[in-house]
């Protein structure tokens, strides 16, 4: 019932003795917990000392261009600000996990969240653990990726990560050694492919707190939706999702369409952006051919593992369906 | 929330909590407010206060323990269940400040500062609480083990929304498994207990 790796605990007064400790050896963060204690009782992670940021009050505040990396999952769901501006983030925090994750779970732990390969986190030495075989590749693969599946081909299972990238958000990452020095990162570039380094996740480097998100103003006259599809109706991480925001010309869903970002989950290590399809929208009408053509163009370099060709269906179909729904 | 009779309700607790907890200590109500714990050192055991159902207890711990080993092992709080140990099930489900969330992936040492309300709280006096109830008139179980879970979450929904719609009561007990599928009965007991503690106090 507790973890049998030997912990050192220590509750961070502010960001500069979180980051100070975080130095050491073997010291790593705790958010919310709600990844990190299962990672540690199973020993995918191990960790010596754990700095909780808990406490780090500061870094709750929510405001319309900055969210703080400890707001959770469930306030980010309920945030009428973030609703109203960032519609598909709500939805896509309102998709994550359960109603208890979402009131554990934080924005910083949802981005920094260990993957959820069966073999990664089972009893497997594969690559990303640092072996030399990713076992999913020829295994059980119907979870995981078809885009950008080189070395690894594991799915980054955050749902909000996906939305924030279609909102094109940089992440604030502090340290290391003190929170004086910080650097921000664009979302698109937060997340490591498998091909350049198949040991990490993201760009967080040792000693590295993320702090916030900034968004930017998405452009006038914007509409933006979440769709995930999963196995049952909660609680499952996403088999695919799209994250779609989309501006017309003066506004009006009739016109062509002037800002397109199409960025798919559950099919890549990372939030996938879908290039073509939104060059395929942008200045063009959406209408019935041009959805097609776009839903088309979203798939045309995916390539299936053995049990997981249907994700290349379910991308064409949630595309069609969401962008018929904005068409009006 | 509701008002109960505290002094049945600690009673209780303080023989539970003298009776079975090999590492813990009863103290009685002192150290009000958010107590501080800033570190705790590996393979030692920590003295830390905890606020649980609204008596303040203190606790030798581990930094590795959970809040649902503390708990059951330290605390003998049985009614918060062990099922995966990882987020997939809700068998471990309390409020942490009035708010749902799973024991097993909630290290005890978190838990310093915050209110923490388990399955025992609920009680009224010797009493069940209306939740409590509405699942006993509503046969929402058939072996029980997913019960005590899917009572906190249902608290947890309704401290936030006192009259949700069939689809927020989903949602809100969407968190917790039940593998005899009494699902209907379950949705059923949370609109019960709706009404039940909307209708004068429970
Ligand atoms: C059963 C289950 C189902 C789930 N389903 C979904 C789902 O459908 N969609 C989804 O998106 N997620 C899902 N999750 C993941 C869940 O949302 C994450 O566990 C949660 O968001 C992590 O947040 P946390 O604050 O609890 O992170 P923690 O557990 O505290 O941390 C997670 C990791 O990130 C690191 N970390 C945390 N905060 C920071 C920070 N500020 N800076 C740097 N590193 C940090 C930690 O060191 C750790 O490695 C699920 C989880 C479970 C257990
Ligand atoms: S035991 Fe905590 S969710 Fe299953
Ligand atoms: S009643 Fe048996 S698990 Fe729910």
């Amino acid at each position: 019932m507790s973890i049998s790796q030997d912990l050192a605990y220590l509750r961070a007064a502010d960001l500069d003795e979180a980051l100070r400790h975080l130095e050491k050896d073997g010291a790593c963060v705790h958010g919310g917990g709600s990844d990190l204690v299962t990672c540690l009782r199973e020993g995918t992670v191990t960790c010596a000392q754990v700095i909780s940021i808990g406490g780090l009050d500061d870094l709750r505040a929510i405001t319309p261009t900055s969210i703080g990396a400890l707001a959770t999952i469930a306030e980010l769901g309920r945030h009428e600000e973030i609703e109203r501006r960032l519609p598909a983030l709500a939805a896509a925090a309102r998709a994550v996990g359960s109603p208890q994750l979402r009131n554990q779970g934080t924005l910083g732990g949802n981005l920094c969240q260990k993957p959820r390969c069966w073999y990664w986190r089972g009893d497997f030495h594969c690559l990303r653990q640092g072996g030399d075989t990713c076992y999913a590749a020829f295994g059980q693969n119907h979870g995981h990726a078809i885009f950008g599946a080189e070395a690894c081909v594991y799915v980054h299972p955050s749902d909000t990560a996906v939305a924030l990238t279609a909102y094109e958000a940089r992440v604030r990452i502090a340290g290391p050694g003190r929170s004086s020095r910080t650097r921000t990162v664009p979302v698109d570039e937060f997340f490591v492919l498998p091909a350049d380094d198949p040991t990490r996740e993201t760009v967080v480097g040792r000693g590295e707190i993320v702090t916030a998100v900034e968004v930017p103003a998405p452009p006038d006259g914007h509409v933006g939706v979440y769709r995930k599809i999963r196995a049952r109706g909660a609680w499952d991480f996403a088999l695919t999702s799209a994250a779609i925001v989309l501006a017309f010309e003066g506004g009006d869903r009739g016109k062509p369409v002037r800002h397109a970002r199409l960025v798919l989950g559950g099919v890549a290590p990372a939030p996938w952006r879908a290039a073509a399809a939104e060059q395929a929208l942008v200045g063009r009408r959406l209408d019935e051919s041009t959805i097609a053509a776009a839903a088309e163009a979203a798939v045309a370099d995916a390539s299936a593992l053995d049990h997981n060709g249907f994700k290349i269906d379910l991308v064409q179909g949630v595309l069609r369906e969401e962008l018929q729904s904005l068409a009006g | 929330m509701r008002d109960r009779d505290d002094s049945d309700a600690s009673r209780r607790n303080f023989l539970k909590t003298v009776g079975l907890g090999s590492a813990a200590l009863a103290s009685a109500g002192a150290g009000q407010g958010r107590a501080e714990l800033a570190a705790v050192e590996p393979e030692k055991l920590q003295k830390i206060l905890l606020s649980i159902n609204g008596r303040q207890l203190s606790v030798l711990v581990e930094a590795r323990w959970t809040l649902l080993f503390v708990l059951r092992e330290q605390l003998g709080l049985t009614g918060t269940k062990v099922g995966c140990e990882r987020g997939e099930c809700g068998a471990c489900t309390v409020l942490l400040d009035g708010v749902p969330r799973y024991a097993c992936l909630t290290l005890a040492v978190e838990a310093v500062g915050h209110e923490v309300t388990t399955l025992e709280g609920l009680l009224d006096g010797e009493d069940l609480g209306p939740v409590q109830r509405a699942f006993v008139e509503n046969d929402a179980y058939q072996c029980g083990y997913c019960t005590p879970g899917q009572v906190m979450a249902a608290e947890g929904l309704l401290r936030e929304n006192p009259a949700p719609d069939l689809e927020q009561i989903r949602v809100g007990v969407s968190g917790n498994l039940c593998r005899c599928g009494a699902y209907a009965n379950i949705f059923r007991a949370v609109a019960d207990a709706a009404k039940l503690r909307r209708g004068g106090g429970a």
